[in-house]
């Protein structure tokens, strides 16, 4: 898997930072950890467990106690924070840096950036933006859509009809996200967050036709830029000798960056309106996690006495 | 399984072309195959798939290959990419 980083010009742009000070290779610092500092203690001279990959924010109360320092004393802790190696330091509020931050910062070649956001505000959706670009990911052949509002990820071998059933899919009102290869990031312990590669995104192909822009023939509201993968159809060609889930008792799940997601497999055979089916399996996922399964109650009414479900 | 990790040579004219011929040679075998670059991996036998890794001329590919006729396919599409103007 390869290590996720962000660069610094990617933060620039997607928080529209005013660039105070930059070395010039703003495209080159790649920021690699999704935890931001306010450096207080740091700026009062205490420097352990100190971690130098991180962001740094100088909001209200960092910038006041800077104020209550003499020029000398300002300019040796600032010059101790740069000396670190920190990949760039954030002014909040839109606060004047003092006379020294700049002529500091371009002795040890740190950026300086400013926002006109509060200090906690631009702090959480800083790290909720580095916690997205920076988590682990994979990329999966497949194919992601939205039923419901439910992200329901399709994989199965090349030309078990993934994409025809997605095209259906789109047909009956849902929406597509991505279709032959899904890139997932992990964003949290239990979400995954699909999407398209930009080069493919809401593209499609059809054997025999080629490919088609899902976006530009259905319009906007049939595509959507990302959503979370809720669950998992595993489609396979009707093998004579196995045996499927007919009760749908069976907690089966798929593990995706250590996640498990849950999951079914369904066999594909000749005449199986697939879309119907994933729609199906959608919904009924949805009754499922709202607290109805509908096997479980066709036990109970056949053994009202109790039946047990291992018997299944 | 079995993979190698070759260059693709091609000049731009061919390029897409050449994108198609390789995933129609891979459709042919029934192993699974993959195609990996720079730590983003693609399944042969998808054009999207194989588009959306933007192969240009000199990049380096890994192909893998798994099944019962993995060592042919490596072979097929190996000989693909690194020659696709004979095709």
């Amino acid at each position: 898997m390869p290590i996720a980083s962000c660069y610094l010009s990617e933060i620039v742009k997607a928080f529209d930072l005013e660039v105070l000070y930059s070395p010039g290779n703003l495209d080159q610092i790649r920021i690699n950890v999704a935890d931001v500092t306010r450096p207080g203690l740091q700026l009062a001279g205490y420097f352990d467990h100190f971690g130098p990959d991180r962001i740094q924010l100088i909001g209200n109360m960092e910038h006041a106690y800077l104020d209550k320092l003499s020029t000398e004393i300002r300019r040796k802790r600032l010059n101790a924070l740069f000396g670190k190696g920190i990949p760039c330091l954030i002014l909040t509020r839109n606060h004047e840096p003092h006379p020294e931050l700049i002529p500091c910062a371009k002795r040890k070649k740190i950026p300086i950036l400013r926002t006109k956001q509060a200090t906690s505000e631009f702090m959480s959706s800083l790290v909720k933006h580095l916690n997205v670009e920076l988590a682990p990911r994979i990329s999966m052949h497949g194919v992601l859509v939205e039923v419901n509002g439910e992200g329901i990820l399709i994989l199965g071998e090349s030309g078990v009809g993934k994409s025809e059933t997605a095209l259906e899919i789109v047909k009956r009102g849902h929406r597509l996200i991505a279709d032959d290869q899904v890139e997932i990031r992990r964003v949290s312990e239990t979400t995954l967050l699909g999407r398209a590669p930009d080069i493919i995104r809401h593209l499609i192909e059809i054997r025999g036709i080629g490919i088609m822009d899902v976006k530009e023939l259905f319009g906007v509201s049939s595509v959507k830029m990302q959503e979370n993968i809720d669950f998992v159809i595993n489609l396979e060609l009707w093998d004579e000798k196995k045996s499927y889930d007919r009760l749908g008792i069976n907690e089966e799940t798929t593990d995706i960056l250590g996640i498990p997601v849950p999951s079914i497999t369904i066999p594909v055979g000749p005449g199986r309106n697939l879309a119907i089916i994933v729609e199906a399996a959608a919904i009924n996922y949805r009754v499922k996690k709202m607290g109805h399964n509908a096997a479980k109650s066709l036990i109970d009414r056949v053994f009202p006495g109790g039946g047990s479900l291992s018997l299944f | 399984m079995v993979s190698r990790t070759v260059i693709f040579t091609c000049d731009e004219a061919l390029q897409m072309k050449a994108v198609a011929v390789l995933i129609q040679k891979a459709s042919s075998f029934k192993s699974s195959i993959y195609l990996s670059r720079s730590g983003r991996r693609a399944n042969a036998k998808s054009l999207l798939g194989v588009m959306s890794l933007g192969i240009e001329n000199q990049t380096e590919i890994e192909v893998s290959a798994d099944g019962d006729d993995q060592q042919a396919a490596l072979d097929s599409l190996v000989e693909c990419l690194e020659n696709p103007g004979v095709l």
